[in-house]
């Protein structure tokens, strides 16, 4: 079943001459446990696909929809509760809260939710060491190395059985063999947890832990890669039943 | 890589029969650099005729016959490991020869010719990382190799990317096409003179 389906999205802003058109009639799906990937230099539309994903911004036109349910005349509130439970965020730079400390931050999109702070500190340390970062729970942001600060960014954006986790350049701000382990990450959390990834990147090598990539240019999909099942997606299965 | 130095890394391990050494090294270079193991045999008689290898005097003549490393041998495979291949010359590349080329036929979308050359390396890319991830776990050398290609495509990948935006950049600068302006540039209307001053601008 597909997670997300972008159906015709456009994106523009400002009007006449001064008019942009960030994205023109995009469509896009992505599968249960599948992990896309869109590619395209910088203006081409991929945060703006992302925001547009992720109910942070309305598409001039077209539609969105998740798990199946299209999002565009959803109200404020069921919107805001989608954020919270089912959709997940990963930034470049991490965005975690400098005052609080790691399980904090993990347990922190619970709270918001309603879930009293003491309950949600028991799913916040199982995410961490689901990461193997447990040992560092107790730890604040700047205590902790770039790799890891983004691994407890990844368990904030897994908490609560969320199932659609949108990344903009996750890996931007890290060395190649942290940024490799981030993809890892994102892609056991498709594999292992089940969850739909769509992971906006630059980078080819980084692009090419996904099953899909989406090629995006001037706010349109230009292209898309068919990697036809092969052994390899034989041990995929093998080791990920 | 050469046979040669191969089994001196080999030997440099320490003493090893013949038929052990094409083992070895079918076991460790196969999957990576497909090199012809019948030449272990013809490559060990030339290294102990050069003074690099010696026979050990343990298991006669033939494959059970052992070698150990000289200190000649210990010598050369040192030098050659600190010895840079020759990257001086860039190599005849087939790819910037089309992205050139397409540059020049008024039918063909230079666009779409980068974008085809691009998602067949992320396909390979996205084989590769598969490979890696599943089936070279442990296993440091294949991991490294699949590293250096990886990186290689890449860096493939990179150019294409920098060629489009050198391509948009020449585009948006008076030409609605890269041809345009080739030929606005040089004001030669009938032959397509880049390659050529492409050329001497590397020679200079």
């Amino acid at each position: 079943m597909s997670m997300l389906e972008l159906r015709r999205v456009s994106r523009s802003y400002g009007q006449g001459d001064a008019e942009v058109h960030a994205l023109r009639e995009v469509s896009l799906t992505a599968d249960e446990g599948e992990m896309v990937a869109v590619m395209g230099p910088s203006g081409s539309g991929k945060s703006t696909l992302l925001t547009i994903a992720g109910t942070l911004e309305e598409p001039t036109s077209g539609e969105v929809l998740i798990a199946g349910q299209p999002v565009g005349k959803a109200s404020r509130n069921t919107k805001a509760r989608l954020r919270r439970r089912v959709i997940g965020y990963v930034f470049q730079d991490f965005n975690l809260l400098p005052g609080l400390t790691a399980a904090e931050n993990v347990s922190l999109p619970l709270e918001l939710d309603g879930v009293s702070a003491r309950k949600a500190r028991v799913p916040g340390l199982r995410g961490l060491e689901r990461l193997g970062l447990g040992e560092r729970a107790a730890h604040y942001p700047d205590q902790l190395s770039g790799g890891e600060r983004q691994r407890v960014a990844i368990a904030r954006a897994m908490v609560g059985e969320r199932r659609l986790l949108l990344a903009d350049e996750p890996s931007g701000a890290l060395d190649s063999t942290n940024a490799q382990a981030v993809m890892r990450l994102l892609l056991d959390a498709c594999k292992v947890g089940g969850m739909t990834a769509v992971v906006v990147t630059h980078d080819a090598q980084l692009a090419s832990w996904a099953d899909r990539v989406v090629f995006l240019r001037d706010g349109q999909v230009t292209d898309q890669t068919t990697v036809a099942p092969g052994p390899e997606s034989f041990l995929t299965q093998e080791r990920h039943p | 890589m050469s046979v040669r130095h191969a089994l001196l890394a080999l030997l440099s391990e320490g003493p090893k029969y013949g038929l052990r050494l094409r083992e070895e090294f079918e076991t460790r270079t196969g999957d990576v650099w497909p090199l012809n193991g019948g030449q272990v045999y013809t490559t060990l008689q030339r290294l102990e005729r050069d003074g690099l290898v010696e026979s050990d005097g343990t298991g006669g003549e033939g494959p059970r016959k052992g070698f150990r490393i000289t200190a000649e041998g210990e010598r050369e495979l040192a030098v050659w490991l600190r010895t840079p291949p020759d990257l001086s010359s860039p190599p005849r590349d087939e790819l910037v020869m089309k992205i050139l080329v397409a540059l020049y036929v008024p039918s063909a979308d230079v666009h779409a010719v980068i974008q085809a050359h691009r998602r067949y390396l992320v396909e390979l890319m996205q084989q590769w990382t598969r490979i890696k991830e599943y089936d070279a776990e442990g296993d440091l050398n294949m991991s490294l190799a699949i590293d250096a290609e990886l990186f290689r495509l890449d860096g493939v990948a990179r150019w294409l990317d920098a060629a489009e935006a050198r391509v948009n950049r020449a585009a948006t600068e008076g030409a609605t096409t890269w041809a345009d302006a080739v030929q606005a540039s040089t004001g030669n209307q009938t032959r397509a003179p880049l390659p050529r001053q492409w050329r001497e601008r590397v020679r200079r």
